[in-house]
């Protein structure tokens, strides 16, 4: 195994009015090192300049997302070995305004996730006595959408949201899905209204990169696709048969 | 350089699962009062994220109130106070029903009802769980829930750097918007904190990389005492490079725990006879602090292995089978098999003791309110004390829910008491300001290297107030962390930039590390005893006599801690032994 490997780190400071560019650097190359521990070996010991999130360093926080040779990774889950023998590119998850070096703006997300009500609705929240039943059956309907982490990297991958960035996009569907879908929620409808002018929705052509590139199988490409059957179905019913109410 | 600030009622510094409950407690007591909630990382990033195994709450017929706290109060070796115990059990279960209610995805019996799992130190199977990633679900259950208040402003990405305290009242915070470089004075009527543990003072540590006690340092430094901060929880089992916690529900499932022989080597600490199936209170699901510690009698003993980061020992769950790891266990074989290449169902695990969890932290009553009139804390980084000298498994989750919203209940009432603010506040901010630009924001020059001061640090706190303690290695560690603070003073930060610093953050963290490193250190120089987490090899028993009380510690006109005591409230249960394995 070589003992040397060449990172090429997207670098950008607004403040300095200076055009993007990409530096390298050279770091060892170990075993059971990541690409997050080899950004840290970079801040402690070549340049502390270098601005990126994380946190956790095991894959849960989701704060650690770039493009690793071009394609959106967890730098945090990422060994190095794997991706001799360099150069390794880092830049930015793609698809979103850029802050600074490796960090992104994220605050389209966070409007969003809020639009589509990711909480239980319910006429009235019971008293905190008893639980709400749930089989292992019925929440297995939606754990998997609720396994989202918030780490963007479907957002990245996703062709239309690349084009119109007004679609809600793969994470916020699935999580809109996971309370839909969750037998303890009456709130369907009042989420359907956030989404049924959605016009991205429909231009989603279910290539699924956001599912491939999910590293919690999340599958966000099959939450749009019930929804849109969910939704064609709703809106033929809700304009034929006014009294048929979902759920 | 512009002055800005925002108006609150409530102000909470900190958005994990603790910060969170307060912040929904408080929209709920009153819609009227205006929240604000600062980050240093957006919400669902929060430590809380990285718990696995569980939440405990009594909710089973077999259980009982008293077993649960009685389970508390002895596997905290009797430091915990015990009207907060009464009360922590007390308020669990309607606590816990109401996340429930709120849609965290609990794992299910077949009937629908939760389920619960047995955890280390818990007599009976109380532990809630939602599958292997429990801290995940409630923390994006509770971020999201907390979407639909409007009345709660959030400041993402926001770090706080003191309190602003005028009149003898903590009246809101300066904080620095970490993507543009601004620093503002956020004024409230009442301030919680809630910005979890310390981890990061220590080198082997299940925490992440944000758990660098900043709340517990700006609350010292206003004059609130840190409480019982010589007790730091290890957990057992840690993988050596990376500190990921390899959860005690491994062992609950009947993981064992081998020397270099192969050999269950806790049956020679009385912790009770190997069994094949699990015994609860026993063996492997015997305490933390006592497992911790027997792996450096047997290290001492020769009888770990050694590996590139130190040495370990086995963690085996071979024998369970493929079925049982990929159901009961998912998680665990995911980062094994991620981060260490293993694969659990074939190979044994390296572990070792890391740094789990502080029972200490800012001096709170039942109410969550410190000694500083409108300052409240919950959560890790405050001191209540339901954690005594050794936190039982499971038992923090819930308290971030029972504290978290009593502080936010108090909170709340505080500041519908409270007419405006004092004048005296934007002098304090202006200082700050200028605090900020002199040591940090626009300073030049400097030689030493972040990286540097905090290696050093650990280095002075694994030999010095490591698993086990004397008064001459503790005393050095005092004088060695004195020579780091010196040095801090002529830190180098090389980025200058405005636009998302995160060298200027993590200078800001290191600051508050020392602070914390100190106080530990002096806090377990002045405890003469062995209790818990706290195990002193030259006085290597329990001292009730003397020692059941609170340290508190203070921080003097010169920057330095001094101790105080505060006696253990115990209301029905003598301090009795610590009694495993039988
Ligand atoms: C790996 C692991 C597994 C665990 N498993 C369990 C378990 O199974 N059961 C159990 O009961 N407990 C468990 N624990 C313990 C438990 O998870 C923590 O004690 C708990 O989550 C702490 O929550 P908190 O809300 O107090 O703080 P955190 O979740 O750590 O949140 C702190 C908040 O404060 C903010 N903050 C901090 N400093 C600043 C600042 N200067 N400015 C602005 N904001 C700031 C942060 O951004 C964050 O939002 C585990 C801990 C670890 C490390
Ligand atoms: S759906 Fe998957 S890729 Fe998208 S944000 Fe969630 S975890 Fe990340
Ligand atoms: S650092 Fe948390 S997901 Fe990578």
């Amino acid at each position: 195994m070589a003992d040397k490997i060449t990172l090429e780190v997207f670098r950008y400071r607004p403040d300095d009015n200076s055009e993007p560019s990409f530096q390298k650097y050279m770091i060892p190359l170990q075993r059971d090192w990541v690409i997050l521990d080899a950004l840290n070996y970079i801040k402690d010991h070549i340049d502390g300049t270098l601005s990126y999130r994380w946190s956790c360093r095991m894959g849960i926080c989701g704060s650690c997302g770039m493009m690793v040779n071009e394609k959106p990774v967890l730098t945090c889950a990422a060994f190095l070995e794997n991706l001799i023998p360099g150069p390794v590119r880092i830049e930015p998850l793609e698809n979103f305004p850029v802050v600074r070096d490796l960090v992104i703006d994220m605050r389209d997300f966070l409007e969003k996730l809020k639009r589509v009500k990711p909480w239980i609705i319910r006429e009235q929240e019971d008293p905190a006595i008893e639980e709400y039943k749930q089989t292992p059956d019925q929440l297995a309907d939606f754990k998997q959408y609720s396994m989202c982490i918030n780490c963007m990297l479907c957002y990245s991958a996703c062709p239309v949201y690349g084009l119109e960035p007004e679609f809600t996009g793969p994470a916020v569907i699935a999580l809109a899905q996971r309370y839909n879908m969750d037998n303890r929620d009456h709130g369907n409808s009042a989420r359907m209204d956030a989404l049924s002018d959605e016009s991205g929705m429909w231009q989603c052509t279910f290539i699924g990169d956001c599912s491939k590139v999910c590293p919690k199988k999340v599958d966000p490409a099959g939450a749009i696709q019930r929804y849109k059957v969910h939704g064609a179905n709703t809106w033929w019913k809700n304009l034929l048969l006014p009294w048929a109410k979902d759920k | 350089m512009d002055h800005i600030s925002y108006e609150s009622d409530v102000l909470i510094i900190g958005a994990g699962g603790a910060g969170l409950r307060a912040a929904i407690a408080v929209s709920e007591k009153d819609p009227k009062l205006k929240i604000s909630i600062i980050s240093k990382v957006y919400p669902m990033r929060s430590h809380t994220v990285s718990a696995e195994g569980g939440a405990a709450a009594v909710i089973k017929d077999n259980d009982s109130l008293d077993d649960h706290a009685y389970d508390t109060i002895s596997g905290g070796d009797w430091m915990t106070d015990q009207d907060a115990v009464e009360i922590f059990v007390r308020e669990a279960p309607k606590e816990m029903i109401r996340l429930e209610h709120w849609g965290c995805p609990w794992s299910r019996q077949k009937d629908g009802k939760v389920a619960v799992r047995p955890f280390g130190g818990m007599k009976k199977k109380r532990t809630w769980f939602a599958a292997d990633k429990t801290g995940f679900h409630m923390l994006h259950t509770l971020f999201q829930t907390s979407l639909k208040y409007s009345q709660i402003q959030r400041f993402d990405e926001w770090f706080v750097t003191r309190l602003l305290v005028d009149d003898g009242r903590c009246q809101g915070a300066v904080a620095l918007e970490i993507s543009t470089g601004q620093i503002a004075a956020i004024k409230a009527k009442s301030v919680i904190i809630c910005s979890g543990g310390a981890g990061k003072v220590f080198p082997f540590t299940t925490n992440a990389n944000i758990k660098t006690g900043d709340g517990m340092a700006i609350a010292y430094r206003a004059g609130v005492p840190l409480k019982d901060m010589e007790f730091v929880q290890y957990h057992p089992t840690g993988l050596p490079f990376t500190g990921i916690l390899i959860t005690e529900a491994c062992r609950a499932e009947g993981g064992h725990l081998l020397n270099k022989n192969g050999y269950r080597y806790l049956q020679d600490y009385d912790l009770g006879k190997p069994e094949p199936r699990p015994v609860l209170r026993s063996m492997e699901l015997g305490p933390r602090d006592r497992l911790s510690q027997a792996f450096v009698q047997e290290r001492e003993k020769g009888q770990t292995l050694e590996g590139p980061y130190g040495d370990y020992v086995h963690l085996d769950l071979r024998h369970l089978g493929k079925k049982i790891i990929n159901e009961k266990l998912p998680f665990v074989r995911e980062l094994c098999l991620k981060y260490e290449n293993i694969d659990p169902i074939k190979e044994m695990i390296p572990v070792r003791p890391v740094v789990h969890y502080m029972m200490g932290g800012i001096d709170t009553d039942i109410h969550g309110a410190t000694a500083l009139s409108g300052l409240f804390a919950a959560g890790e980084c405050a001191c209540v004390s339901i954690n005594g000298a050794n936190r039982l498994g499971s038992n923090s989750l819930t308290e971030l829910l029972v504290f978290g919203a009593r502080a936010g209940e108090s909170a709340a009432n505080f500041a519908l008491n409270q007419n405006g603010s004092s004048k005296g506040l934007d002098f304090l901010y202006k200082n700050e300001l200028k605090r900020l630009n002199k040591q940090f924001l626009n300073r030049t020059g400097g030689t030493e290297k972040i990286v540097d001061i905090r290696k050093a640090m650990h280095h002075v706190m694994e030999n010095g107030a490591g698993i086990y303690r004397t008064e001459v290695a503790l005393s050095d560690a005092q004088n060695e962390i004195q020579e780091l603070k010196s040095k801090f003073k002529n830190l180098r930060i090389s980025d200058t930039s405005k636009t998302f610093n995160t060298e200027l953050v993590g200078s800001l963290e290191l600051s508050c590390l020392l602070d914390i490193a100190e106080s530990v250190i002096q806090s377990a120089l002045f405890r003469k005893e062995s209790r818990g987490s706290h195990q002193r090899s030259d006085f290597k028993n329990r001292d009730d006599a003397n020692y059941l009380s609170h340290s508190l510690a203070y921080r003097n006109k010169n920057g330095a801690p001094e101790i105080k005591y505060q006696p253990v409230a115990i209301t029905k249960w003598p301090p009795g032994e610590r009694i495993y394995g039988k």
